[in-house]
């Protein structure tokens, strides 16, 4: 029993557009709803703006722009995590944009693979496994890379 | 003392926090007399209040440390084993730093314990005698402070000194009686920067609740509750000021210890070298002056190693001997600036080049193509040192990229000039983290962006009615006419792509960059006030044309726009400070921006821009005849026309270019106006708009021509308009 406390790990659960994702919980600093946000005019479309988070300024980032998934359409309003990595110097927090937010669930590493080749480029880099759930498949995204975004002044 | 007050209460507040500490080592160190790391830090800590101590002159305390610390240095390297004798020995050699620090903290000075037993002692357990000294210093030495203490009473020092000085440099609001009676770990407190930036977070919460209450206030009409709101308004207001000042620091805390290194190292390697300092009291976040502490110091050591020269070679090239670094700092744009400027001998580029080649850094070719600017840049790169020798000062080439990395990573830049024979000037440019500006906000597209007080010059408001005759255009570039002067206009909502609105008059912000400047055409002007800025995060760094971002009063976030960046993106900046470089060429004459277009045979003629109202290219088509005049239908009046060309005494028969350069379907058109008359000037191909001095150089050789000048290297005919649009229109200036 011990043993398989220490293996499985939390992930908490969110929808984009039609598959399930999930982000290691002890990345999650907290769940809000939709939020006004200031656009930041040139940057990449990714950035969808910030957000006053009780006086911290924070960037809010489209997932599905992220992961190239089309855009939303059914007129709903994303939902906020705000998410944290890093320490120290390279902190960094950002809000990500997501469909509908879902549960935290257990997962033991041994359900989780590598991503199949046949996953496409960019998208690939973001994806850190895939889990086989018995209702489907859960994407668990490496949201350090999700964070990185490049940006010329040009 | 004088100006060492300040540091000597620094080294008072430190060394007592670290005697704190040593306390809880050595109870550790009993529990675990092998522990190497904490017999480390112990000697470490005496190490420091040595050194320091022979810095201020305090020979007692330094004599008393240095016999402590030798001691440590044997259980250290594990020469001799710590045993009970050692460990007390050491615990006296504790209290009597801490009496003597009272001393000085009371008195300015020492005092007159100085210990002889205990140094005694010391220096017979170094040799390894162990038992045998022990009892001869028995109990009289081992009591600290409160002996030494009465000592004091003969002492003439008034004990004013140290106090007054606390209150000043650390806690501004403290009670004065509480900080003549304290003593100094009392007053200050050392607090976790985040629990300063929670506070500050909070604050910012708060005063937008504030600012809530007010407006139920002012809705409401009850008296009671508007007074009270009234308070909350100045409390919160007082609130925030404090809670925002506690993370500011002067630049002299980072500046404060930089004379001193400048002469020992100047002493060192035989230079002569003075320390200058501008705008020591610019103040700065402290987590800013905390990264740029290392980075500063290693430039200033690098700008006396290797910037200033020797007093011979100074004298050689005609300079004083003694060499010049000047610290200047200033709040720019929304960010600090610091320069380390030297009057050495400059970077040479080709020894960089050189240098570069041979570490592998560069190949030849690509040397080559550098221009200087990356070249000189190149002393940034990681491994690199131009020094002949490796000294042990620097020349290891481990620096200059470590300083570069530690000021990025706070989202600063760093940059470097220098000319061969006159010195360098490294420039490091840093965001203020948390500082707070005036502002201006305006609103385009939308949005409300601040813009920095500091690059604001003046607003300019045009009607509706007056934006066609008042808004000029050159060649697809809007100008508006400041006072005589050509002001380039930038549309905000063009550069950031939002939407255009159909705004009722015109409102142009005129804004100041480096040396330029242009004007911002915004939808509306807001407001002014002060914004906390904020960084952004790390993802958007890379848009230049964004200073940070800040919380309006109603909550919202609002970017604060960098106006350098701004003018770059829009090309209102880079344009102007070549016209500059010119300006510095040929001093002293006031220029004049002039029009270039070609002439028929391959010359080049200018038209003052001051008389030109705008650039039009029409189809030739659109020519029509009205008697012996040609004209053009333009913005709903008819344009006479004057071919310019034809109006010359030509020189030669055949011209060499007859069509100056311009396809026979298209007129380039310059319109020129006098009151309400306007006049289209057919010209030749346009060249380019520059400045120039309008000295005439050489005298006119035919009519219509008032003079000739060298334009970039070119000699140019001044049209004289006047008298060509006399002899077609010749009541054109009748008023």
């Amino acid at each position: 029993m011990i043993d398989v406390a220490v293996r499985t790990r939390q992930y908490c659960t969110f929808r984009l557009a039609q598959h399930l994702c999930g982000i290691d919980v002890l990345q999650v600093h907290e769940i809000l709803r939709h939020q006004p946000m200031t656009r930041v005019p040139l940057a990449p479309p990714v950035v969808r703006g910030l957000i006053n988070l009780r006086g911290q300024i924070i960037t809010a980032l489209d997932m599905r722009t992220r992961l190239g998934f089309p855009a939303r359409d059914d007129g709903r309003q994303p939902v906020n995590i705000v998410v944290g990595v890093g320490e120290g110097s390279e902190a960094m927090t950002a809000a990500l944009l997501v469909d509908e937010i879902g549960d935290v669930i257990d997962i033991d590493p041994a359900n989780c693979e590598t991503p199949p080749d046949t996953i496409r480029g960019e998208v690939r880099e973001l994806i850190q496994s895939v889990c086989k759930l018995d209702k489907g498949l859960m994407l668990i995204l490496d949201v350090q890379r999700a964070l990185q975004l490049e940006i010329t002044s040009s | 003392m004088g100006d060492l007050d300040g540091l000597v209460t620094e080294f008072l507040v430190e060394s007592y926090e670290n005697l704190d500490r040593l306390d809880k080592e050595f109870v550790e160190l009993e529990k675990n007399p092998g522990n190497r790391d904490v017999i480390a830090s112990i000697f470490r800590t005496i190490h420091t209040v040595k050194g320091t101590s022979g810095f201020f002159g305090f020979e007692k305390l330094q004599l008393v440390a240095h016999a402590g610390e030798n001691l440590l240095v044997r259980l250290r390297d594990g020469v001799l084993t710590l045993n009970a004798d050692m460990g007390s020995a050491l615990l006296r050699t504790v209290d009597a730093i801490r009496g003597i620090l009272g001393n000085i903290e009371r008195s300015g000075a020492e005092g007159a314990a100085i210990y002889p037993e205990l140094i005694a002692e010391l220096e017979a357990l170094c040799t390894g005698r162990t038992v045998a000294a022990a009892p001869v210093a028995p109990a009289p030495v081992a009591e600290p402070a409160p002996q030494a203490a009465p000592a004091e009473a003969v002492h003439p020092v008034p004990s004013v000194v140290l106090p007054a000085v606390s209150s000043e440099t650390a806690s501004r609001g403290a009670d004065p009686a509480a900080a003549a009676g304290g003593s100094l770990a009392d007053q200050n407190l050392r607090v976790d920067v985040r629990v300063l930036d929670r506070l500050m977070n909070l604050v910012g919460e708060l005063v937008l609740t504030r600012n809530q209450i007010l407006q139920l206030a002012g809705s409401a009409a009850d008296g009671a509750l508007a007074t009270t709101s009234k308070r909350l308004d100045h409390i919160t207001s007082e609130l925030q000021e404090e809670v925002m000042r506690t993370r500011m620091q002067p630049i002299e805390t980072v500046w404060g210890k930089l004379p001193r290194v400048v002469r020992d190292l100047a002493k060192q390697i035989g230079k002569q070298v003075r320390l200058e300092m501008e705008g020591k009291d610019t103040e700065l976040d402290k987590s800013i002056i905390e990264a740029i502490k290392d980075p500063l110091t290693h430039m200033v050591r690098n700008s006396v190693d290797h910037g200033v020269e020797k007093p011979e070679r100074r004298i050689a090239a005609g300079k004083p001997a003694e060499g010049r670094i000047l610290l200047r700092a200033y709040h720019e744009g929304g960010k600090v600036t610091i320069e380390i400027q030297d009057d050495g001998g400059g970077i040479d580029p080709a020894r960089i080049k050189a240098k570069a080649i041979e570490k592998g850094i560069l190949t030849a070719e690509q040397a080559a193509k550098l221009p200087e600017r990356e070249i000189l840049a190149l002393i940034f790169a990681p491994g690199f040192s131009t020094a002949e020798q490796v000294t042990n000062i620097s020349g290891r080439g481990v620096g200059m990229d470590v300083v570069r990395t530690n000021i990025e990573r706070i989202g600063g830049s760093v940059d470097i000039g220098s000319k061969v024979g006159l010195g360098t000037t490294i420039t490091i440019k840093i965001p203020l983290t948390l500082a707070i500006i005036p502002a201006l906000v305006v609103q385009s597209g939308g949005e409300r962006f601040a813009i920095p007080q500091i690059n604001l010059l003046e607003l300019v408001r045009i009607d509706t009615d007056k934006i066609a005759t008042e808004i000029e255009d050159v060649y697809g570039a809007p100008v508006y006419r400041l006072r005589g002067q050509l002001l380039p206009l930038v549309h905000l909502n063009k550069v950031l792509g939002l939407p255009e609105t159909q705004g009722a008059a015109l409102n142009i912000v005129v804004l100041q960059a480096d040396e330029n400047q242009f004007g911002l055409v915004v939808d509306n002007v807001l407001d002014t006030g002060e914004i906390v800025v904020k960084p952004l995060d790390p993802q958007l760094r890379g848009l230049a044309i964004y200073a940070g971002a800040t919380i309006m009063g109603d909550g919202s976030v609002a970017l604060i726009l960098d106006v350098f960046g701004l003018g770059a993106r829009a090309h209102a900046v880079g344009k102007g400070r070549e016209g500059r470089t010119d300006a510095t060429a040929v001093a002293g004459e006031p220029k004049e921006p002039l029009l270039l277009f070609q002439s028929p045979d391959d010359g080049r003629m200018g038209i003052p821009l001051s008389q030109v109202v705008r650039l039009e290219e029409l189809p030739a088509s659109s020519v029509e005849n009205t008697g012996e005049v040609e004209v053009v239908q333009y913005r709903g009046e008819i344009l006479p026309l004057i071919r310019v060309f034809q109006m010359l005494p030509e020189r030669r028969r055949n011209p060499r270019n007859p069509d100056a350069g311009v396809s026979p379907d298209v007129l380039p058109v310059v319109v020129h106006r006098h009151g309400e008359r306007h006049v289209g000037l057919v010209v030749g191909r346009i060249i380019d708009t520059v400045e120039e001095s309008m000295k005439l150089q050489k005298a006119a050789s035919r009519a219509g021509i008032k003079g000739c000048i060298v334009v970039s290297g070119k000699v140019t005919e001044i049209l004289d308009v006047e008298a060509v649009v006399r002899t077609v229109v010749p009541d054109f200036y009748r008023s």
